[in-house]
Formats: C-alpha cells, structure tokens, sequence
C-alpha cells in the first residue's frame, strides 16, 4: 500500500496540461512528416490509422482511470480530462484526414457516412461524444450538477464500444489488434457494470 | 508465344529506375512551367502512369503469410527460402510434375510488362514486372481439352512466414482463374521488378500478375497449379463472399461493400495528392472486356 501512496503523492504534483501538449505536438509533428514525405509509400492512411489509433489508446486510458482508482488504488482522476479532450482531438484530426485528405469530396464523405457501416458507426461515435468534449469544463459540471453530468458523461460508454467495433469492420479479414482493443473497451465497461450490480445487490442485502 | 502483347503504357525500353526518376523530374519541372491550371487531363493521365519508386513498390506490400501491416512482409519475407523452389503442376495436365523453377526458366521467355495494380483496398501503383506469360507455362505442361480452370496455391511454411499464426485467412493462400483469364496474353508470371529479382516481399520467386483484376487475384510465392473442370475455391471468396467475388475484375461502378471503388490513392502520389478515377477493367478494358461479353459483372463481381 505505501508505494501506491507514494505514487499518489508524487502523482499530485504533476501537471495535466503536458498532456494537450504532446497531443497537439504529436499531431503537429505527424502531419510534418507526412507533408516531408517521410510516412511511406501511403502517408495518407498512415495519418488517418495514425490518429484513428491514438484516440483508441488515450480512450482505453480514460475508461482505465476509474478501474485503477478502485483495483489498484492508483488516483488518476486529475488526468482524465486530459485524456478525453485528447481523444477527441485525435478523433476530430482522424475525421478531417479522413474527408479532406483521402475521401477529398464532400459528396463522397456524405454518401460513405451513410452508405458504409463502418464508417457510420464511427461517425456516431465522434456526434456521441461532441457533447461530452463540450460539457468539459468546470462551468458545466457546476450549471448541470455532479450528477447530470455524469450521467451525460456515460455516453462515452456507447461511444468507445461504437469506437472499437469501427475498428473492427474497417480491416481486412480476422485480425487480433482491433479484436483486443474492442475487448479491452468491453472489458472496462463490463467491468463498471458488474461493480453497480454488486453495490446495489449489497445495498438490498443490508435494507433487508 | 511470348511478346504477345505490345505496351502501351510507356516505352519499353526503359529498365532502370533512375532513367524513370529522371523523366519525372522532367514532367514535374514542365507541370510547374505550364503552371497548374495548364495541365490537361491527357498529361494528368500521363503523370499517373509514371512507375511508382522501387521502394515503394517493394515496402509497401500485403502479404498476409508474414504479418496484415503493409511493412510487415518487408520485414520478414527474408525468413523465406526460395531456393530450390518447384512448382507443381498437376489436374488436367498432360505432363503433371514438379517442376523445378530453373527448369521453368530456360524454357520461358521473360519480358517487360509495366502494369498498372489496382489493389482492393482502392491504392494504385504502376509496376515494371518482368515475367513470362502463364499461357507459356500451361502450354509447357499441356492443358487438356476438359479443363476450364486453373487453381493456385501459394507456399505455406509456418517456420518462415510468422503471420500465419494467425487465422486471419485459411491457409495456405488460394486463387483462381478462368482458363480464358489465365491464357490472356496480359496475364502474367512475374520474377523480377525492374529488372531485378523479384524481392520475396514481392512473392519471390514466381507470382501470378493479372492487371485487370484486383491485386489479391495475383498470388504469390506460387507452388502448386492446377487445372480443374469446376471453379476452384479462393481465399478472400472464402473469407467473405459477400466481399469478394471470384472474378473480382477491376470495376469503378461495382463497390466493395465497405467502400467505393470508383477513385483510387496513388502510391507515391504524396499526402495532398488527389485521388484518380478508378478505370474499367484497370485501363485493360480493350483487351479483356470480350472475355466477360454478356456477363452481368454486378453479380459476377
């Protein structure tokens, strides 16, 4: 337990704001590369899987804050805004990549978002979580309450399965890394289900 | 039987690719003369016919057998050995066998063919293959009169292809041709690149190429064929019939279910390059539109 305590502490004193940091940088210095000619023999989809990809990761890290918070004792509360706009950044930068630099023609994006299962489904994902990146901000939580926020804040439930699944229809054939991001995601919200069946279950126990 | 058909997509006297570099810098610095409204679609379609960069073509690949990332194969299609290498040709043969690639090659006549590759996945390149026409290879063995189709079957060794692992196909890698398709004098079985070996990652040492039809159609590392009287079975058909036909003839008009077919990426092409109309039948449409006469090539697809 002292380590975990310690962790904390130390965790205390770093900032979240180099998150938004490296997240632009990164996109910055990605969309560098590509205009140097320096992502390979397609650097269009390199760009778009490149983005697509880093939303994946820091949304499996926002799901993972409450579960390590629980499980582990690690508080990583302080993060997880950071982690959410971050995502949605690299959503939003996956999307232009996506209808300015590959598709190039608004009719075509249009006809994709509603001809192609996949891409539709990615599409609900980023409308789900536009409110939520909005709401991101003391303001909101104050003018909406602790409690409608959260509840507001579940829609990334839908959003990150939604997420995963895009994933999966997008490639070729059964292939294992979009298959375990779509069970991590699966597994981490699984895992707050079951943790709210048990809380009420114990709470009829102890009213009875 | 070889030098059947005539290139028309560029002289064919060019081999080397820094001649091919040279001429695109020449056309990039008249572009830039003639300013960019001054560029007809003539010269447009003439830049997308400059062969992509060997480097391009030989590390940007899907060679599912050594992993689903485009830079997989290049990274591990060196575990392939591909030498001694023999193919076996068998079904509906005169003179079934395993014949042994050396063989293969004293008797066939290789020559250049830059081909335009339309992958699936809507990316294009324009490769300059050498190869030998498959209907030299069939002759050689005597196809006999009942067959009306041919059967591939690419290598299948677990201790040197790591993606295979995994299921991601039912291994080993299969395709097929109709024997019409497959005497075409397009088609092609590609060994080298620019004049050089096919690198494995290219599906060393021999590999079907078939411009007209998307490029999982031109298998790889080929070991066995066969002539058969019923169509036979094709990996990604088996995978996903609903995806992917068995003629699988490039076609703007009929869409992979996921996405639309009708423009395509060009490799090499740069990140802010637009995308290129998709043609029918790859460009190869005077060529090969007769073998399909009558045929509803949405539901042949």
């Amino acid at each position: 337990m002292a380590i975990v305590d310690h962790m904390n502490q130390a965790l205390r004193r770093v900032p979240a704001w180099p998150i938004y940091v490296a997240s632009l940088g990164y996109a910055a210095w990605m969309l560098w590369l590509g205009i140097q000619n320096r992502l390979g023999a397609d650097p269009v989809k390199v760009l778009e899987h490149e983005m697509g990809q880093m939303a994946l990761y820091l949304l499996v890290a926002g799901l993972a804050v409450t579960p390590l918070r629980k499980l582990a004792g690690v508080n990583l509360l302080k993060f997880r805004r950071a982690l959410g706009l971050a995502c949605f950044f690299f959503v939003v930068c996956h999307l232009l990549v996506w209808a300015v630099l590959d598709v190039q023609r608004i009719d075509r994006v249009w006809a994709d978002i509603v001809k192609r299962p996949y891409i539709t489904v990615g599409m609900a994902a980023f409308v789900l979580l536009i409110p939520l990146a909005v709401t991101s901000n003391n303001l909101s939580v104050r003018k909406m309450g602790a409690a409608g926020w959260a509840r507001l804040h579940q829609l990334v439930y839908p959003a990150a399965i939604l997420g995963g699944v895009h994933y999966v229809m997008l490639v070729k054939g059964w292939q294992i890394r979009p298959l375990v991001f779509l069970a991590v995601i699966a597994g981490l919200i699984a895992w707050r289900f079951l943790m709210t069946r048990k809380k009420a279950a114990s709470r009829v126990r102890t009213a009875s | 039987m070889a030098y059947r058909w005539k290139n028309t997509l560029r002289d064919k006297d060019v081999t080397d690719e820094a001649a091919f570099l040279n001429r695109r810098q020449l056309m990039a610095g008249a572009a830039a003369g003639m300013g960019l409204a001054g560029i007809g679609a003539a010269q447009a379609r003439a830049q997308g016919l400059e062969p992509t960069s060997y480097e391009d073509i030989t590390t940007y690949n899907n060679y599912y057998e050594f992993g689903t990332g485009k830079g997989d194969p290049v990274d591990h299609a060196h575990m392939l050995t591909t030498e001694p290498w023999s193919v076996t040709i068998d079904g509906l043969v005169d003179r079934p066998g395993d014949y042994a690639f050396e063989d293969i090659m004293a008797k066939m006549t290789v020559e250049e063919r830059i081909y335009r590759f339309r992958c699936v996945e809507a990316w294009s390149m324009v490769v300059p293959w050498n190869g030998f026409e498959l209907a030299d290879l069939l002759e050689m063995a005597g196809v006999q009169s009942n067959a009306r189709f041919v059967a591939f079957e690419t290598a299948l060794r677990p201790d040197e292809m790591p993606g295979v692992k995994y299921p991601v196909l039912d291994w080993p890698y299969v395709e097929g041709l109709r024997l019409d398709e497959a005497t075409h004098p397009l088609t092609l079985m590609a060994t080298g690149i620019y004049g050089k070996e096919i690198p494995n990652q290219n599906g060393a040492p021999l590999r079907l190429v078939v411009p007209w039809k998307y490029g999982f159609k031109s298998i790889k590392s080929i070991v066995r064929i066969t002539l058969t009287e019923a169509e036979p079975p094709t990996s990604w058909n088996k995978a996903n019939a609903r995806e992917y036909g068995f003629y699988s003839n490039v076609n703007p008009q009929v869409d992979h279910p996921r996405w639309s077919q009708a423009s395509e990426r060009v490799i090499g092409s740069g990140l802010f390059a637009r995308r290129q109309d998709t043609l029918m039948f790859n460009g190869y449409g005077d060529d090969v539109a007769g073998l399909y006469e009558g045929m509803d090539l949405t539901k042949f697809f």
